[in-house]
């Protein structure tokens, strides 16, 4: 028995003390019609070295980022993780801590989430943040149907530039609340008219860098989104974020985000932390957990959860939403990144970001491609190319390149265009090898 | 009891210094570029910290060090079902094979990933006797949300969505079951608990009618008692045309030993994060896999891995699909963890997890009951729920008794819940402990009970061991201090 401490010893005298003879006794009250009476068809135990080997062998099957170089990104970035965060994940203390239901026992664990509430709403521009979400498209969704409980009204406007994923989620979280859900269109690559948006819109939600890399006007929809009595909802890649304006610049009313670039293993997708930031005016309507500040009778200064009325152990069906589990250890993880990279290292990943993927559109473009789009890029772009782009992709693939996401499956009609994404892990040489494949297979 | 003597921690952004870094980051070899005129318009700096990587590890390693995890201690914190988390979990997750893929990814790149997560699903498929399970779901609530979502896709397919509003939940239920139901838009009823701590089902009788959608049954119950009329249960909602929920947060009493779906359950939850032991992160990841009988199966999440020829590919083709529930395919680090952990036990041995939380739950409870007298006398399951009622009138409340357990050494079980229980004492101690530990537990907090006689102040006073005392929560509502800003006045919102 792996993790069970019992000896025989043990039982007989935790038996006698509750005064039965056997474990079986203890379960009398399970009519016997219900129980099993059969071993479970399951795979016989193993013990530790066969589970590594078993695990390892499954996880070889897998081509991972290490045996090929990694250009795709919608969404979920092969950034550098310092050794740091890590090693402080793997603490005890932390790693098989719970929610801190008990302050004095989890002082460690909420200030490090008032210190990763402080750096997400510094990164966004925002007043406050709150304790983390899922991941990103729950934190979107969350935050639509907050501004529909705000603003009273049925229905969200998302520009179609917005991840794919994203909007999907979103579609599901309002068809249960019986909201509407209606797509703005991003033809030219950017959200460029806000038809739809009108009276009965409880907000309107873009992305930037949308989900084709370019930066998106948030001054032209914050003032669509003001003419029609609107909340805006602004999801945004927290390593843009460190280089261009913040979305609180612009009068965003919410902002939410994927936090995996900031320092969480792409673990196929799982799991994220979800960034969500607002105004202090709805900090009141906020999902989630909050830790704030205090003290103790003596003076102490001390963190706890705070504005816990919201919550649903509280508040039951009244509570701004039914999250009771978050994402505190990948909160920590990304407090942990933004503690280590800091002000001055951020800036140098999002601006590495941005010379690599310049770097890679100067020399796939002279490899066959072409920029698909007129607007200004961050660290992702469309390629045009004169193949089917899954095509390509696959090619690509055998010369050890992972060369983007082919973009027909989301949108009909650009079958042959590649969304690729450049981070600051990729080297000149990596790049001129892609570009050099490309060339090759497009021959 | 001695007051810990340290200092209360700075706070990281106290500790910057301009100039300083951190981390040694890659350093770029592509040709210079004008930043500005390639994204436009640029911000100022981020005021993140500026610290040197030493120092990084110091500042949260020593918040570590005030922080309390099962590897700290006894957790006895009822509902959350805090076992040890397998060392051996952590480094299969780890493996670069799973940790180093990305989520769109082709298929064909990531067969390892797709098998591991059909084989926790197979295996949690007969656990629960379930015909289909899915992993897409993040968190419990999530995972109920996510249920329930199901049942309305069911009642719309059949032309009953709109007459069928109504959620039916019982008394003694987490607070997640009525929030997720209101977030599906569903109004919320409760059903109460008799006397014996079961389901009355005279109240469920009568709240049964044509505008049902789903009763949300936890069993185990929060009271920490098996539903003996389960059966019935589930045969008087289905009469009635509606589905019911299993709240799967107390399964680790059942492993190998019942399975919901034979008790007539529609769908249920599971937290793997509980029963199948990936870690609790400080309050996350979870992992809310959903198991299902074949009719509510064209419903589920997309897309949906199926085994074709023995092979696990996804089915994107589903037309009946409530859609996405989270961004990618849930947590699968934390399936590699689960399934670590499954296989660890095995045919032979996973139903020892549920045979031995029993024994360790009722080994507490016999051993408490002359001082916390149970909730209701019957045999529990995985978890005990006690009452402090007997110390109201020495002024004592249950809060006190646990916040003395601190001073003790042990994480205080659940307080006040479930709620209709007065001074509810809950504790689950997992099967993951030894009896020399719940001996010393037990000892502690008799200890407690008889200073509650002569020294109540003492309790009132608790903790005094911790880096802080009891905090003022009215305070942290009234100036709200949700985050520091430079001018290192605290910001009031």
């Amino acid at each position: 028995m792996p993790y069970i401490p019992h000896t025989e010893e043990d039982t007989r005298s935790m038996l006698a003390t509750i005064g039965v003879r056997s474990i079986d006794e203890l379960f009398r009250e399970i009519p016997d019609d219900l129980r099993l009476k059969r071993p479970l068809d399951v795979p016989s135990a193993l013990d530790e070295a066969q589970l590594y080997s078993h695990l390892k062998e499954l996880s070889e099957r897998n081509v991972d980022l290490t045996k090929t170089t990694c250009f795709l990104g919608a969404g979920i970035y092969d950034r550098y993780v310092p050794s740091t965060v890590g090693a402080v994940l793997s603490r005890g203390e932390f790693l098989t801590a719970y929610t801190p239901y008990q302050p004095e026992l989890s002082q460690g664990y909420l200030q490090t989430i008032y210190e990763f509430q402080t750096m997400v709403a510094e990164l966004y521009g925002m007043d406050v943040a709150n304790a983390s979400m899922y991941d990103g498209p729950t934190a979107m969704a969350e935050a639509a149907v907050m501004a529909h409980g705000l603003r009273g009204r049925d229905k969200v406007v998302v520009s179609r530039a917005v991840h794919p994923h994203y909007r999907q989620v979103l579609e599901t979280y309002c068809w249960s609340l019986g909201v509407e859900v209606v797509e703005l269109a991003a033809d030219s690559g950017a959200t460029t008219g806000f038809a739809g948006l009108d009276e009965a819109s409880a907000c309107l939600v873009v992305q930037t860098p949308n989900f084709f890399g370019v930066v998106e006007d948030l001054a032209a929809a914050r003032a669509a989104a003001d003419a029609a009595g609107a909340m805006l909802v602004v999801v945004a890649d927290p390593t843009a974020a460190a280089l261009l304006p913040t979305p609180g610049s612009f009068g965003a009313d919410i902002v939410v985000g994927e936090g995996q670039p900031l320092g969480i293993p792409m673990g196929y997708g799982g799991p994220m932390a979800g960034l969500f930031a607002c105004k202090r005016e709805y900090v009141r309507s906020i999902p989630g957990r909050i830790v704030g500040r205090t003290h103790d009778a003596a003076g102490r200064s001390g963190f706890t959860m705070t504005l816990r009325t919201r919550e649903q152990d509280i508040r039951r069906e009244k509570a701004t939403s039914n999250i009771c589990t978050n994402e505190a250890l990948m909160a920590l993880a990304a407090t942990v990144y933004m503690t280590s990279v800091g002000k001055n290292g951020v800036r140098r990943v999002a601006e590495d970001t941005v010379r690599n993927t310049q770097y890679a559109i100067s020399v796939l473009t002279k490899a066959g491609g072409r920029l698909k789009f007129a607007g200004k890029v961050f660290g992702e772009f469309v390629l045009s190319l004169p193949k089917p782009a899954a095509v390509v992709r696959d090619a690509l693939l055998d010369h050890g390149v992972l060369a983007g996401l082919p973009l027909g499956p989301y949108y009909p009609g650009m079958e042959d265009d590649l969304l690729v994404a450049v981070t600051e892990t990729r080297t000149k040489a990596q790049i001129d090898h892609y570009a050099a494949c490309l060339a090759e297979v497009l021959k | 009891m001695p007051t810990k003597s340290v200092p209360q921690p700075k706070l990281v952004f106290e500790k910057s210094v301009p100039g300083r870094i951190g981390c040694n980051l890659p350093r770029t070899d592509t040709p210079e570029v004008d930043v500005a005129a390639a994204v436009g318009a640029v911000r100022d700096s981020v005021a993140w910290p500026e610290i040197a990587e030493l120092d990084v590890m110091r500042h949260f390693v020593n918040l570590s060090h005030i922080n309390y995890g099962i590897e700290t201690g006894f957790y006895p914190l009822g509902s959350c079902t805090m076992k040890y988390n397998p060392r051996i979990n952590e480094k299969t997750a780890a493996l670069t094979g799973f940790s180093h893929t990305h989520p769109m990814q082709p298929e064909a790149t990531v067969p390892g990933n797709l098998e591991v997560v059909r084989q926790v699903e197979d295996i949690l498929a007969e656990v629960t006797g379930f015909d289909e399970v899915s992993m897409q779901p993040v968190a419990g609530a999530h995972g109920e949300m996510t249920c329930l979502m199901l049942i309305k896709a069911y009642h719309e397919s059949r032309g009953e969505g709109a007459q069928r509003h109504t959620v039916l939940i019982p008394d003694s239920a987490h607070g997640t079951n009525p929030a997720s139901a209101a977030r599906c838009g569903y109004d919320v009823k409760s059903v109460s608990t008799n006397a014996e701590g079961n389901c009355d089902i005279d109240s469920l009788k009568a709240a049964l009618d044509g505008s049902v959608a789903a009763f949300m049954v936890t069993n185990p119950s929060t009271l920490g008692l098996f539903e003996p009329e389960i059966a019935e249960i589930c045969r008087l909602v289905h009469e009635a045309g509606a589905q019911v929920f299993c709240d799967g947060a107390n399964m680790n009493a059942m492993v190998g030993t019942t399975r919901p779906a034979d008790h007539g359950f529609d769908c249920m939850h599971l937290n793997l994060h509980k029963t199948f032991s990936t870690p609790h992160g400080g309050g996350g990841p979870g992992c809310g896999a959903i198991g299902v009988r074949s009719h509510l199966e064209p419903f589920l999440p997309g897309p949906v891995l199926k085994r074709v020829d023995g092979v696990a590919v996804y089915d994107h083709d589903r037309p009946l699909s409530v859609g996405r529930v989270s961004g990618f395919h849930g947590q699968f680090l934390m399936a590699v963890r689960a399934l670590t952990y499954l296989l660890a036990y095995g045919k032979e041995g996973l139903p020892d997890i549920s045979r031995y939380a029993v024994l360790n739950a009722n080994y507490v409870q016999a051993r408490l009951r002359d001082h916390l007298p149970p909730a209701h006398d019957r045999p529990c399951m995985h978890e005990c729920v006690l009452t402090a009622t007997p110390y109201k009138k020495l002024g004592v409340r249950a809060l006190d008794l646990s916040k003395r357990l601190i001073d003790h050494g042990f994480h205080p079980p659940t307080n006040y819940f479930p709620l209709i229980v007065p001074e509810a004492f809950m504790i689950e101690p997992t099967e993951t402990e030894a009896k020399e530990t719940l001996d010393a537990f037990c000892d502690a907090l008799v200890a407690i009970c008889e200073e509650a006689k002569t020294d109540p102040e003492a309790l009132h006073n608790a903790p005094v061991t911790q880096v802080v005392g009891r905090l003022d929560e009215a305070a942290a509502v009234k100036n709200l201090d949700v985050r520091w800003t430079p001018a290192r006045e605290p910001a009031k919102v």
